[in-house]
């Protein structure tokens, strides 16, 4: 980056922690509202019942102050709003939150989070092994390839710690929905065909108790040319990407230019798990 | 300045049978909220029934606020409440061989 351009970064607060590419697509800091992200939700024609089940309650985000029981308003890394997926309180359950945009340059994309995830503060316990995962994906589409980057944060499995970043190339299979063969689905974010990133064990700073938070920065550079994932990071730790890929799969009708990313957290018991985005940043390089 | 608003579909077309409360929504940022139940299948006899909204201290522990929605043979439902804190979520009791499958929309506005 050039050195004026990076004075520039410097003199604003809130841009001043990440290291965009040259073009800022969006700058999300929740303290103004959820900016266009929104609760996944799957395909369907004529009814919701023809949606696939695992689609069907992906739970709509929300601002949170994150407020406590026993120390009142937490806040966010800047601001008092974060942007709060919360599950239901059942092993397994998943919130899923979108935003959606298209490319106007196929080149090199950055994304760029400050977050954190807690279980429900609702037992005087650890519980440090309660949320199961928290993750980002892509959903990107060019003229051949619908191509998705999986990347996630296993930090408990079935109540044994893993904390271990992991990435998914396993595609799932298609369904049609609907009797028209318009429309077909799948679930990408299915428990199986997860694979390690290459020596990716990490401890993020849980920090003790439920109701204390302490913001982690996350970093995923993709290559919409080459269709490769090119840098994965998470505070101080840059991951090896070799042999971390994206599911691959041929380009699907009226998804042209497709530039979408979610976040999602994951419960591995009957509590609530949340995940808190303070701020995300996607640039872009043209 | 702009009016911030976002709606929020707390509930959507989950079968809704027994005791129930909508999962609990953050929205201390706002000054207002509405919240519309569309009702999308009945089972057995639902007018009459009073849905109650409730706030809370920390998203745990619950009690009434004192607004309510009372169920009739419309399609959409709704109620007004403002003055509630930082978490809402709508709870009510359909009784024996009562159901309902519906859109329940928190509309927030700063």
């Amino acid at each position: 980056m050039q050195e004026y351009s990076r004075s520039i970064l410097n003199a604003d607060p809130s841009l001043s922690r990440f290291d965009p590419l040259p073009r800022i697509i969006y700058h999300d800091d929740f303290n103004s509202g959820l900016r266009g992200w929104v609760e996944l939700i799957g395909n369907y024609e004529d009814s919701l019942d023809s949606m696939l089940p695992e689609y069907a309650d992906m739970r709509p985000p929300m601002l949170s102050s994150g407020t406590h029981w026993d120390t009142g308003t937490h806040g966010a890394m800047q601001g008092t709003y974060s942007m709060k997926l919360a599950t239901r309180a059942r092993a397994g359950d998943i919130s899923v939150s979108i935003k959606r945009v298209t490319w106007r340059h196929r080149g090199p994309v950055r994304l760029e989070a400050y977050f954190t995830f807690k279980p429900e503060a609702s037992e005087l316990q650890l519980s440090v092994n309660d949320v199961r995962a928290v993750g980002v994906l892509f959903d990107l589409q060019d003229e051949e390839y619908r191509w998705m980057p999986h990347w996630r944060y296993l930090n408990a499995l079935e109540g044994k710690p893993v904390r271990s970043w992991q990435f998914k190339r396993k595609r799932e299979p298609f369904h049609d929905i609907g009797g028209r063969a318009e429309t077909v689905s799948h679930f990408h974010l299915a428990p199986s065909g997860w694979e390690n990133v290459p020596d990716s064990g990490q401890i993020l700073c849980y920090n003790e108790v439920a109701t204390k938070f302490n913001w982690y920065y996350l970093r995923m550079d993709l290559d919409l040319a080459s269709r490769q994932i090119t840098h994965l990071q998470c505070n101080d730790r840059v991951h090896d990407i070799t042999d971390v890929g994206p599911m691959m799969i041929p380009a699907m009708p009226n998804l042209d230019c497709m530039l979408n990313v979610a976040f999602w957290v994951e419960t591995d018991v009957d509590k609530r798990a949340f995940l808190y985005v303070d701020s995300v940043l996607l640039s872009g390089e043209w | 300045m702009l009016r911030e608003s976002y709606t929020a579909i707390v509930e959507r077309s989950e079968e809704l049978r027994g005791s129930f409360a909508t999962e609990p929504y953050e929205c201390g940022w706002a000054g207002e909220a509405i919240f519309f139940v569309r009702i999308l299948e009945r089972t057995g006899k639902l007018e009459g029934i009073t849905l109650h909204v409730q706030i809370s201290p920390d998203g745990i522990r619950w009690c009434d606020e004192g607004t309510a929605i009372t169920l009739g043979e419309e399609e959409v439902a709704f109620c007004k409440v403002a003055h509630f804190g930082n978490w809402l979520r709508l709870s009510g009791t359909l009784p024996d061989g009562a159901g309902m499958r519906a859109i329940i929309a928190l509309s927030l506005k700063a």
